[in-house]
């Protein structure tokens, strides 16, 4: 077809942050598939919650200091994360190269009481149908701190090489936000795997 | 000539660029690299949406061949084709190979070709998640189908209820490859749903506002976000019942506090927004064709695309209506009655829109057309068994009977297959370059119709004299020989006219008519670039001033300039009226998406084999996935 120029777009950036780019709203997509299999997960938690009389079947509840102490971890790490993103945003690399391997460390401290978590079930997943729905949940979550762990770690590399351009920082913008989202979809989970067998 | 193109300048643009140089250099940057190694490596999401399309068909193929064999073997009483064993892999692969492996991939493949033309962008948002998406689900496919070759195909009904697809039940590997083939296509389908919203939240044209937007882009964005909020569920399902299986777990054992309802709400959770995964799509497509071939806009269009996304809210409130024999509180089972009947409501304003354009424009009856007149009638149909069942007391009676096996089919293959034939018709040309043949599209069509209602209309008639389904055969005394073997015919005839549209494909690719750029004299983007579109689609990105362009530009395609000549780049804009704001890097081709898949594959496979698959199956996916992401210094990766 003839075509009219009718436009210039010549001075756009190209790079932007948050709901300006693309991957951010890939972001978004998978928070909002990963939010609904939680969602699922919860739910399918409460529905044996409810068809059985007893709950926790055949087991006492967890034990709370592991998940508590994850609680309040995840609640803190919020605060460096957002110093990481106020550097990101200044496209400060010393900044961000401090925030993410603070980020790093925390991630993996995270990942280690996981395993103190896990052990402290007092149910294995093959007892009853508590023990593995219990277990779901919680590998669930694991998988989804890990990939995110995992993630941290590999951008925290790459801001100490040549390819820390500042489109970069918008990566760890986005970082930052998804982390948000781990910490936010961990306490419900919390609330579900340590309070509910107590009621 | 300008100078600025032969010096070699950090940031050529497209400014002062002739056509011709400005299509070179383009061609340069955005074609997949040549030889098979370099077509392994392909993001362009037109390569990719083809081989999802033709591989959707293949399936489409094999699900079809297995039907065959079905009525073969139900033609009359007492036959011995296939063994009872066999009888209830064959229906289980038809059921899960139509259902996973064609009906829901070939819409998405479908998006995945057209839904960058027709919002004016270069390619996909995340082309290489969409290459991966397609290797997982090739492989996926593959797994099931080699599966079944070796004898170890599902066997469990294609939504494989427990307590029949448990450990107890089903020992061997079979309903193992269910659930596994399941978490394939749902990465595969997922992936992809990602891609399309991304696409369609910020890569649109300049100036296509959401009041602009064409009804299939519509239709894909609604199907999209019903496959993020579906499809984590049936993951769950699926990994809890290879769970039980495998390593002991007790969801769905009762024994233990399990529970087997939990699967079928998990199931169908997921299970009936999917009908609409399937159907919506074909609705979009209807109301495509419907445009061009009235030759006027769409009548309604602000209640089509509002009836799109009622429909896609409403699907989540229904699936329980696949329980009503389970036995539920009676006013939970009343109230999904009224839902499932509601769901009729925005349907039926679709059609009186889409009657009202064809009333108000000049039809031009050419295959497309006829194809979405076939789904009308057949749909409707469908829509009064649908009415029917979604009663508590008639599903009562007619539920795992002919009857039910008759209502999805018309609705399916009337709601989904007919526009999807009627969309091969229409955007063939834009794909290939040549058009299909008319007279052998009109045979297609009248075979198809008639042989499907041959096929399927006795059904309803077998169902209600009770005959159940999923039986391998039945005794002559029952009666019900004739009406099967009517059915049996009019599913040959319906397979053959399949092969009809497949030999139509082949003949035109070598001789048929050269199409143009826009043969049928459409309104919407995809049909502003030449047909095959180049790689870079557009060589300039339009700006849309109103909702059918090429109506209302005159032959005229505005456009804007100040892209980048050295770089893919694409154009972001803001989501409500699409203001461009970035000039984004768009990811060159790479190996890593089919490594990544590969790596995958082993890790799903080996799973059903050992847990340990978690273990060692991990970091190979980790280290692709790295891969794929690392920088590799491209002016791509380094701005
Ligand atoms: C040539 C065309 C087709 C024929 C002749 C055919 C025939 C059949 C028959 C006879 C059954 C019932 C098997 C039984 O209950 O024993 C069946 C089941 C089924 N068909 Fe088709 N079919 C065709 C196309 C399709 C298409 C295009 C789809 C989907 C898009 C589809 C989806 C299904 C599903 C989901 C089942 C249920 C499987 C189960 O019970 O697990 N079919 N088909």
């Amino acid at each position: 077809m003839k075509q009219t120029i009718v436009r210039s777009v010549n001075e756009l950036p190209t790079y932007g942050f948050g709901s300006r780019t693309g991957p951010w709203w890939g972001a978004m997509a998978f928070i909002a598939l990963e939010g609904m299999g939680f969602a699922v997960a919860i739910a399918a938690y409460l529905y044996l919650y409810a068809v059985n009389p007893k709950w926790p079947i055949n087991s006492p509840p967890p034990d709370l200091w592991p998940g508590t102490l994850a609680t309040a971890v995840y609640v803190l790490s919020v605060i460096p994360n957002e110093l990481t993103s106020r550097w990101a945003h200044k496209l400060d690399l010393r900044g961000v190269r401090i925030g993410l391997v603070i980020m790093s460390l925390i991630g993996l401290a995270l990942l280690v009481i996981r395993g103190f978590e896990f052990a402290h079930l007092n149910a294995r997943w093959d007892l009853d149908a508590y023990g593995s729905v219990v277990w779901f949940v919680l590998a669930l979550h694991t998988t989804h701190l890990a990939t995110d762990v995992g993630d941290t770690l590999v951008l925290t590399v790459l801001m100490f090489t040549r390819h820390a351009k500042p489109r970069r920082f918008s990566d760890v913008t986005d970082n930052v936000f998804y982390w948000n989202f781990v910490v936010i979809a961990w306490l419900p989970l919390y609330v579900l795997l340590d309070w509910t067998p107590r009621l | 000539m300008s100078d600025i193109a032969r010096e070699p300048a950090r940031d050529l643009r497209d400014n002062k660029l002739e056509q011709s140089e400005l299509a070179a250099l383009l061609l340069e940057i955005w074609r997949t690299p040549s030889g098979w190694l370099g077509s392994l490596t392909s993001v362009d999401h037109k390569v990719v949406g083809k081989r999802y399309i033709l591989t959707a068909f293949a399936f489409l193929v094999l699900g079809g061949l297995l039907a065959v064999l079905m009525r073969l073997q139900l033609a009359g009483a007492e036959r011995k084709l296939l063994s009872p064993d066999l009888y209830n892999q064959v229906f289980t692969m038809h059921g899960s190979t139509m259902m996973f492996l064609f009906a829901v991939p070939v819409m998405e493949a479908f998006a995945v070709y057209f839904v960058p033309l027709m919002v004016g962008t270069r390619n996909i948002a995340f082309p290489r998640l969409n290459a991966f998406s397609y290797w997982t689900f090739l492989f996926g496919g593959c797994f099931l189908w080699i599966a079944f070759l070796f004898n170890v195909g599902p066997d469990v009904g294609w939504f494989a209820y427990v307590p029949l697809s448990s450990l107890q039940y089903n020992p061997g590997k079979r309903a193992d490859v269910w659930a596994q083939m399941i978490t394939f296509t749902e990465v595969a389908a997922l992936a992809v749903a990602v891609e399309i919203v991304v696409t369609v939240f910020k890569q649109r044209a300049v100036g296509m506002t959401l009041d602009r937007i064409p009804v299939f882009v519509w239709a894909m964005l609604v199907t999209s976000f019903l496959v993020l909020f579906a499809m984590p569920s049936i993951v769950v399902a699926s990994t809890s019942l290879i769970l039980d299986r495998l390593v002991n777990t007790h969801f769905y054992d009762t024994a233990s506090g399990g529970n087997v309802l939990l699967w079928q709400h998990l199931f169908w959770f997921f299970g009936h927004p999917e009908v609409y995964i399937i159907f919506i799509p074909g609705t979009g497509m209807v109301s495509m064709i419907i445009a061009t071939f009235a030759g006027r806009p769409v009548v309604g269009y602000v209640i089509i695309v509002l009836s799109l996304i009622a429909t896609g809210f409403l699907s989540f409130g229904l699936w329980v209506h696949h329980m009503f024999t389970t036995g539920l509180p009676q006013l939970g089972a009343s109230m999904f009655t009224a839902s499932s009947m509601l769901i009729a409501v925005p349907s039926g304003l679709q059609i009186f829109c889409w009657l009202a354009t064809l009333w108000d424009g000049r039809p031009v009856y050419r295959t497309p057309l006829l194809f979405v007149l076939g789904f009308f009638a057949i749909f409707v149909l469908g829509g009064l068994s649908g009415v029917m069942v979604a009663s508590v007391p008639i599903d009562m009676q007619v539920h795992d009977t002919y009857f039910v096996v008759a209502h999805f089919h018309y609705v399916l293959i009337g709601g989904a297959v007919f526009p999807l034939v009627g969309a091969v018709y229409y955007w063939f040309p834009k794909i290939t370059g040549r058009m299909l043949s008319e007279r052998l599209g009109r045979w297609n069509f009248w075979l198809a119709f008639i042989s499907f209602n041959v096929a399927f209309f006795p059904m309803h008639i077998l169902g209600l004299m009770g005959m159940p389904r999923r039986v391998y055969t039945y005794t002559p005394e029952m009666g019900w020989d004739h009406l099967n073997l009517l059915s049996s015919a009019g599913g040959a005839a319906f397979a053959a006219s399949f092969a009809l549209l497949i030999a139509n494909v082949v003949l035109s690719l070598r001789s048929g008519a050269l199409a143009g750029d826009n043969p049928w004299g459409a309104s919407t983007l995809e049909w502003a670039t030449s047909s095959p579109p180049p790689p870079y689609n557009f060589s300039r990105i339009p700006v849309v001033t109103h909702r059918d362009p090429l109506w209302a530009g005159g032959g005229n395609l505005p456009v804007v300039a100040g892209l980048s000549v050295e770089r893919r780049e694409v154009l972001l804009s803001s989501i409500a009226d699409a203001e461009p704001h970035t000039r984004e890097a768009s990811p060159e081709p790479s190996i890593w998406p089919l490594l990544t898949a590969i790596a995958t594959t082993i890790f799903f496979v080996g799973s059903i084999f050992t847990p340990w698959s978690v273990v060692w199956g991990t970091p190979p996916i980790a280290i692709a996935l790295i891969g794929w992401f690392w920088p590799t210094g491209s002016k791509e990766d380094e701005e």
